[in-house]
């Protein structure tokens, strides 16, 4: 294992080393990714004429069903697609990721991340409109959509067939990788990492078995995806909702007993986003940390849930577009902002040893203010959001998988078992490899869905703005009120 | 002519129902409309692999209500001289029933008690009763 770990820790500081290539600014390192992925965002909002804020109404009646046709009652709805896709977004990014934003950027990257996570939408919904467009319905009934596809279709269409299948094979490869890191190691890391930290840290009986509990993990994650039983992932997927609402009421609890520090909380937020008070680097220290951690939460640009989001059943893919556009809003204005307003209100980011516990265990501190037994509530939470990542990101890779290897049966079990070895090493590496190597994966996917984004712009605007302009002079009507 | 909605499923109840409604055809001629309504809801949650193969997933449901539902109900109705007309989709049933209702112009609804007792009615609720209170038009409860 030991040897595993340590030959892992080394390819990951390469790799890193690499995708995120920094260019010195103001004194700080920039990494040139992270600006790529906020640069799409900004063009897609102002190309989708701000459509994430005014669309935003209609998402809303889009999911709640009141455009829902007659044919598409008893298909899959627009709430069960973006439930799906959050399920897999929300993970230790929203919890374990914002405390690390925090302890880096200061109060100041909470500003920025709420910003990215704005800006996300617009991408989110340019990415999942294009992976219901170009999805493919196989003969069984079933269907495949997500970057693979659109790259590859959708970019033919343009008559760039050639640059198309290029990017598509190079995302496909990079999915595997992005499911192995973000969507494995981190969660088994992090989830690893609260186990531990709440059963008494290194002393208590735990300490020194991380390794043992990542092996539990891969038995887990084995046990659903290599032995289908289904009727695990079926139990997490309907848990995971009701875990969200108690995290976030929990979080609701810890601000609500710190009522008096949130006017000094919200002072420090703003001061550290525009003088860099609090945060190493300044302003763009601030910035950079929190774009970083929000682009990881919510995943905008990467195309990953656009996969989630294409199984839904409609003739408008504008529709599941304005739908998508909520998911960075859930995930990243809504929980990662919880997260980080529960730690900068407690405080928890000051202490001298935030720098190094990092991760989840300093959101935990932060509970652990408010009432002694919460990590333990925490505990639970991680554990479900890790494994309902883990299971949609083996998804997404399978899809990958499947898509390179032409459904080759063999390719997928060879992946799944690759897949839960990286669970049991993820979970015994020590974080900031991990958290490295899952950047790095992750980012590569926004660089070639990205390039073909740009490329399709057309088409993105001709179908968000069509729609939206039918809603508007009623060509589009509401389905809701005609049978009552 | 009065145009009168059953609700039915697979159970002794919603046969009942219609061996009701087949007696008063008998005093009165009216158009019967056949109804099964899947429980489905827009608003639960699924892994990716039910989503993926839940188009396929919808139309084996619509195949099976026609076969074990309907089918045995409409040759009960078709017995007694009735040409019901035949409505299946996915929603709430109580819902689906007066959305079905409202549709048809039904003059009445016509259902079977499934008589749940103790914590599963209380769990569940039951369509007869959500029906009595809010379908638009008389409902009959058949025991």
């Amino acid at each position: 294992m030991d040897a595993f770990v340590r030959g892992f820790e080394k390819a990951s500081e390469w790799i890193t080393a690499v995708v995120f290539y920094s260019v010195p600014v103001a004194d700080v390192q920039f990494p040139l990714i992270v600006g790529w992925l906020v640069v799409a965002g900004l063009f897609f909002t102002i190309w989708l004429k701000f459509m994430n804020l005014r669309g935003f109404k209609l998402a809303i009646d889009l999911v709640r069903g009141k455009y829902t046709g007659p044919d598409e009652v008893g298909e899959v709805s627009h709430f069960q697609a973006l439930a799906t896709a959050v399920s897999g977004t929300v993970g230790l990014g929203n919890i374990a990721g914002v405390a690390v934003a925090i302890t880096i950027g200061g109060p100041g990257a909470t500003f920025w991340m709420i910003i990215c996570g704005l800006l996300g939408m617009s991408t989110k919904m340019a990415e999942c409109m294009l992976g219901v467009k170009y999805r493919r319905e196989h003969a069984d009934g079933s269907v495949s959509g997500g970057p693979m596809f659109y790259l590859t279709d959708g970019m033919k269409a343009l008559g760039l067939g050639g640059l198309g299948r290029v990017l598509a094979v190079f995302f496909a490869i990079c999915m595997i990788g992005a499911s192995l890191g973000g969507g494995n190691m981190f969660q088994s890391n992090q989830a690893a990492a609260q186990i531990i930290g709440v059963t008494g840290g290194a002393e208590g009986p735990l300490g020194g078995y991380s390794w043992a509990i990542g092996v539990a993990f891969a038995v887990l994650v084995g046990v659903v995806i290599i032995g289908g039983i289904k009727s695990i992932a079926k139990v997490t997927e309907k848990v995971v909702p009701f875990m969200g609402v108690l995290y976030v009421s929990s979080c609701l609890l810890v601000i609500f007993f710190n009522v008096p520090a949130i006017p000094s909380a919200i002072g420090e937020i703003f001061a550290g986003a525009f003088t860099g008070a609090g945060a190493a680097g300044g302003v763009i220290g601030a910035l950079i940390t929190g774009f970083q951690r929000a682009a990881f939460s919510n995943e905008a640009g990467l195309g990953s849930s656009a996969t989630a989001h294409s199984a839904v059943k409609t003739k408008e893919p504008a529709t599941e577009g304005y739908v998508a556009s909520l998911e960075p809003f859930i995930d990243t204005v809504v929980v990662c902002t919880m997260t980080a307003l529960t730690i900068v209100v407690t405080g928890a980011w000051k202490d001298p040893s935030a720098t190094e516990v990092g991760g989840v265990v300093l959101t935990s501190r932060a509970f652990e203010t408010v009432l002694p037994w919460f990590p333990v509530v925490l505990s639970v939470a991680v554990v479900l959001f890790a494994f309902s990542t883990m299971l949609s990101w083996s998804y997404y890779g399978m899809k990958a998988t499947a898509y390179l290897f032409g459904d080759s049966h063999t390719a997928e079990n060879v992946y799944k078992v690759v897949f839960c070895v990286f669970t049991a090493i993820g979970a015994a590496a020590a974080l900031e490899p991990v958290i490295n190597f899952s950047d790095s994966m992750i980012f590569l996917l926004g660089l070639a869905n990205i390039i073909g984004l740009y490329c399709m712009a057309k088409v993105i605007r001709r179908e968000i703005l069509g729609y939206h302009a039918r809603i508007k002079s009623g060509e589009v009507r509401r389905l809701d009120k005609a049978s009552h | 002519m009065a145009t009168v909605v059953i609700g039915v499923d697979d159970s002794p109840a919603s046969r009942r129902a219609v061996e009701f409604a087949i007696e008063r055809y008998k005093v009165e001629s009216f158009a019967l409309v056949l109804v099964h309504i899947i429980n489905w809801s827009p608003f639960s949650f699924n892994t990716p692999e039910e989503n993926e193969h839940r188009h396929a997933r919808r139309e084996a449901e619509l195949e099976a209500a026609f076969e074990q539902v309907i089918t045995p109900m409409k040759l009960l109705a078709e017995g007694a001289g009735m040409a019901p007309t035949i409505v299946v989709r996915h929603g709430n049933p109580a819902d689906g029933l007066i959305g079905v209702s409202r549709e048809q112009q039904a003059d009445h609804i016509i259902v079977g008690r499934a008589g749940e007792r103790g914590l599963r009615e209380h769990v569940f609720g039951s369509v007869a009763s959500r029906l009595v209170q809010h379908a638009p038009v008389p409902v009959t409860v058949v025991p």
